[in-house]
């Protein structure tokens, strides 16, 4: 797959050639022979189309008009800049054109019997008792299993190259991550209705404001204060849940100086359009600044200033934290920043020891 | 509840005036239509004296024919309701950029996509099927009534009062603002402190209830009361996809109940199933309402694939190709349609084999749902494809629905997910298949059994024009979701800042306008018919003239008792197959019909449930009570009335049949 990763680069062009009469007869006539017993070359509808797509995979696509309008606007899906999520536009090309093996002479063949065996049209042949076919039955049961079988082995291999806990294992194609890497670690927690960033090794943090280094794998650690979100970079490797006491995990790239946008994907309450935030692609020298940046403000992130900032709030401003508490985000994670609130490790633990004796009958009863 | 709250009064519980949106001017503008509607209509039964008739022939009724019409003219009003919905949060999407904030504050707008989700499956999707289940069902496996008449009865009157109770949201209190799902710790008390969400829980509770009833009997009807000679793998297409539904239905709708009674203990008495503090977990609700949530998908899909299979053969004149095919695809699609739900939360990070494993079965779903497809197209396949709306609306779905499995199955690949999840790419497939499959499906079913409801065919004119409407509303309104979703755009957005992406919302509102024309043409279509019913009035009871199932074997409406003797099917199609070998109506020999009495347990059961709802969703505990302890002792005092049955006399099935014998007569 060779698309091109700017906004506006060529589309796939394709020369179609629609001569509607022949090519009516001919697949009328070929699925006379067929149904009529006399042939049994029952996969020449298809057959064409496999051949074509197999040969040069980029020409059905084309067909599909949706994927020409975007190819020319802000498809950001398409035109991504992080490598996970160019994996993930290659893929979705390659399922598109897999099935539109099967839903293109479907949808073509649907108008073509619609319009030739019409009613008024007397001269097409009528069958009224005619209902079963076996090798009818092994090609609509066989093209569905095979194309399926293709996505299959796509679904599940995908599935773990691509999962967000699966860290990186190359910048881009053909790039492996150099020995030694270490990728930048970003703590995210999703409030009401901001995001905050925590830079653990940096020392620092930001609100609505997140940036990284080119082609340094980023290993995010995400979590949420009161109830769930989804954080979500497109341009960069999608989203995953942020969860309220649940860490997960998403390791992804960017290849690409830019800003790119970045929000919350699972809908959180009255605020929830306004929690968007500007991702920074940056050149390393340009990452050294705004860290500096960061640092010059000043102010501190700590369990007091944390409770401040979590009040619900919409459309909150970018704002960043010259310091961090290093115990914060395991706190946020582990629901007890209020002093004086149980840590939930601390109540499983109990748990585990049934309560510490506390949940005894007899002294249920005090 | 805090302990330091105030005590609450014991009638009115936590409802005070403040309750009542007086200072809304949308609200108090529909309030007053509906005020007005309800008066011109109790005017106009008074005037006409219809209130007995209605009384005794539909409220009372547990005649399966009236009560599916009764469930399809619900799903009608309810889709007005839903559709307004949509309107204003299109217009509110086309109009939220570049600075401005719209016109819907986040308090209006985030229930009013809740209650569109919320309308638009439990009250216009599912009684819409069940609907059209109740009516065709009995009629093509030659029975006289469900298995459970009252049962049947109970089940509409809890759905049609779940649906006032969302409606009765409106006006009194607000709505839930949690989402469709209503996944907590949002639906929680922390996040949701207000009425909202117990509206949502409580008629969602009575109407799982109304659905789980109606299963039950549906499925006890399919398998015990076939006409002698049908067996299952003679039985119609409809009758297989129904039966599948059905225990569908049974099997999964347990799980909705459990989830939302855990979610209401969580909010009412303070457990916390499903809170992060103490120990609970909201995830565990996601999974559990998705366990429910994927079959329902497919309880949704199934009946309207089924319509498709009933139709095409008899508009194309031409035995339904691959019946075996079709009943192994059906089966199992409701068989893997069990193991996916997980692919509603790919996102959650459950980890790649896990991911991999719903992944991989759901594309398998698509095996059967493609042979379906083929199933039809060789149906037309050397047919003579009669182009009437039912028709129509069946191939604009076939093409449709192409485009929608092929985005469903890209929503269905782990790593494509990661992108798609919660975009308008996801909104726009299920939109994709929710109005080109299911709403397709049930305008078409509409369409082709309304003849056989109340004798008249629907005026072609307005109805393909209705289908021309809504095929080309629909493609205008969602194509351009599908692109602003891959520009990176998330659902239940209420204000933009990228200004690019208005243009796409611009496109779909004037889409929904032109669904709008499609839903104006439909009811104009009702009123042309009715006007015209005597052009387009069919007394041969086979309206389409090709009918191949039993229900074209009777008059149209057909009687009380459906066929004055029970048919015997001797092979698929078993109508068709008695017209090949010369069928001739039995005018003489007619015997007495045990049938099934009226009940008003159904009407007063689902009244007092719906005070009972009302009143622990504002905390009157008093009333709840009360209204509880009613509805156990009518219930149970329901259970010492053996009166249930009487016989239509011979004589009338005579006279009945006599009147039939002399329309046919007249016909020539």
């Amino acid at each position: 797959m060779s698309h091109p990763p700017s906004c506006c680069g060529p589309v796939n062009r394709v020369r179609l050639v629609f001569t509607p009469e022949p090519t009516r007869n001919l697949v009328l006539r070929y699925l006379s022979r067929l149904l009529g017993y006399k042939s049994t070359r029952c996969f020449i509808v298809t057959f064409p189309f496999i051949e074509r797509t197999v040969l040069k995979p980029h020409r059905i696509i084309a067909l599909l008009p949706l994927v020409a309008i975007l190819s020319a606007c802000n498809a950001v899906v398409l035109h991504p800049s992080g490598d996970v999520a160019v994996q993930q536009r290659d893929l979705l090309l390659y399922a598109i054109e897999l099935m539109s093996i099967v839903i293109v002479p479907v949808a073509f063949l649907t108008a073509l019997f619609a319009w030739h065996y019409r009613a008024s049209n007397t001269k097409a042949r009528y069958e009224p008792h005619w209902h079963h076919s076996t090798k009818l039955e092994v090609v609509i049961w066989g093209v569905p299993v095979i194309i399926i079988g293709f996505l299959g082995v796509a679904t599940w291999t995908t599935a773990h190259t691509l999962d967000p806990y699966h860290p990186i294992t190359r910048i881009a194609p053909g790039q492996p991550v150099p020995p030694g890497t270490k990728p930048l670690k970003v703590e995210v927690v999703a409030l009401d209705w901001k995001w905050l960033f925590i830079y653990p090794e940096l020392g620092i943090a930001t609100v609505n404001d997140l940036a990284a280094p080119v082609n340094q794998p980023i290993e995010f650690r995400i979590t949420s204060s009161r109830v769930q979100n989804s954080f979500m970079i497109p341009a960069m490797a999608g989203q995953i849940y942020a969860m309220v006491g649940m860490e997960t995990e998403l390791h992804a790239v960017i290849n690409q100086p830019g800003d790119y946008k970045g929000y919350s994907s699972r809908f959180s309450g009255a605020g929830f359009s306004g929690m968007h935030f500007v991702f920074h692609g940056m050149n390393n020298s340009d990452f050294d600044k705004w860290v500096a940046d960061a640092r010059a403000s000043g102010a501190a992130l700590d369990s007091a200033s944390y409770l401040q900032l979590a009040v619900p709030s919409e459309n909150e401003p970018v704002h960043r934290y010259a310091s961090v508490d290093p115990q914060l985000y395991g706190k946020i994670l582990d629901m007890c920043v209020e002093p004086g609130k149980m840590c939930l490790s601390t109540m499983r633990a109990l748990d585990l020891k049934k309560g510490n004796g506390l949940c005894q009958p007899h002294v249920a009863s005090n | 509840m805090s302990a330091d709250s105030p005590p609450l009064d014991p009638i009115f519980g936590r409802l005070t005036l403040d309750a009542f949106p007086i200072h809304e001017p949308i609200l108090v503008a529909t309030f007053a239509v509906v005020v007005l509607a309800g008066l011109s209509v109790a005017g106009a039964l008074t005037y006409f004296r219809l209130w007995v008739p209605l009384w005794r022939d539909w409220i009372t009724t547990v005649d399966h024919k009236r009560i599916g019409i009764m469930y399809i003219v619900l799903a009608l009003i309810m889709l007005l309701r839903g559709f307004a919905d949509a309107v204003m949060m299109r217009l509110q999407q086309a109009m939220a950029f570049n600075g401005s904030d719209g016109y819907l504050p986040a308090h209006h707008f985030d229930q009013i996509f809740t209650a569109h989700g919320v309308i638009m499956i439990f009250f216009v999707a599912t009684p819409l099927i069940v609907g059209v289940m109740n009516f065709v069902i009995p009629l093509q496996i030659g029975a006289r009534d469900v298995s459970f008449p009252y049962l049947n009865n109970l089940g509409f009157w809890l759905t049609a009062v779940a649906a006032i109770l969302v409606n009765v949201s409106l006006f009194v209190g607000e709505f839930s603002q949690a989402g469709w799902v209503g996944e907590p710790p949002l639906s929680g008390l922390d996040a949701s402190p207000g009425v909202g969400v117990d509206y949502y829980l409580w008629a969602l509770q009575i109407s799982g209830a109304g659905t789980l009833i109606g299963g039950i009997n549906l499925l006890a009807t399919i398998i015990k009361m076939r006409a002698p000679g049908m067996s299952f793998m003679r039985m119609p297409i409809f009758c297989w996809t129904s039966l599948c539904v059905n225990a569908l239905i049974v099997l999964s709708f347990p799980f909705l109940t459990i989830s939302i009674t855990l979610l209401t203990l969580d909010r009412l008495i303070g457990t916390h199933f499903f809170t992060t503090d103490l120990g609970g977990n909201p995830m565990a609700y996601v999974n559990l309402v998705w366990v429910w949530g994927h079959p329902e998908v497919y309880i949704l899909i199934l009946p309207a694939l089924g319509v498709f299979s009933e139709v095409v053969p008899v508009l194309c004149g031409k035995r339904l190709f691959g019946y075996t095919s079709m009943v192994y695809a059906t089966v199992s699609i409701t068989v893997i349609g069990f193991v996916v739900w997980l692919h509603h939360f790919f996102t959650m990070g459950s980890g790649a084999s896990v991911n991999g494993f719903f992944g991989l079965m759901t594309a398998l779903i698509a095996i059967p749902t493609g042979v379906k497809v083929y199933n039809w197209l060789f149906t037309m396949y050397r047919g003579r494809v009669r182009m009437e709306t039912p028709m129509v609306w069946t191939v604009a779905f076939m093409f449709t629905f192409l485009l929608g499995g092929l985005s469903g199955v890209l929503c269905s690949i782990p790593a494509l997910d990661f992108q798609l999840h919660n975009s308008l790419v996801l909104v726009a497939h299920f939109h994709n298949v929710a109005i080109g499959a299911i709403v397709f499906a049930m305008m078409a079913a509409i369409d082709f059994w309304f003849p056989k409801a109340f004798g008249f065919r629907l005026d072609p004119f307005w109805g393909r024009l209705s289908a021309y409407f809504w095929t080309g509303g629909f493609f205008v309104a969602f194509m351009p979701l599908y692109i602003a979703g891959v520009m990176g755009t998330t659902r239940r957005t209420r204000v933009f800042d990228d200004p690019s992406l208005q243009i796409w919302f611009i496109i779909a509102a004037i889409g929904s306008l032109l669904i709008f024309i499609g839903v104006l043409c439909f009811l104009i279509q009702i009123y042309v018919s009715i006007r015209n019913r005597e052009a387009l009035r069919d007394v041969t009871g086979d309206a389409w003239g090709n009918g191949r199932t039993l229900e074209w074997s009777t008059s149209s409406p057909p009687p009380d008792y459906n066929f004055a003797f029970t048919p015997v099917a001797h092979d698929v199609d078993a109508w068709a197959n008695m017209k090949d070998h010369g069928y001739s109506r039995p005018l003489d020999g007619f015997n007495a019909v045990h049938m099934p009495r009226n009940t008003s347990v159904g009407i007063i059961v689902s009244v007092l449930t719906l005070i009972f709802s009302f009143a622990i969703v504002w905390y009157m505990w008093l009333v709840a009570a009360v209204s509880f302890g009613l509805m156990v002792l009518v219930s149970i005092g329901h259970t010492f009335n053996y009166n249930r049955s009487f016989h239509i006399p011979a004589d009338q099935v005579a006279r009945t049949e006599g009147e039939r014998t002399r329309l046919l007569a007249q016909q020539g």
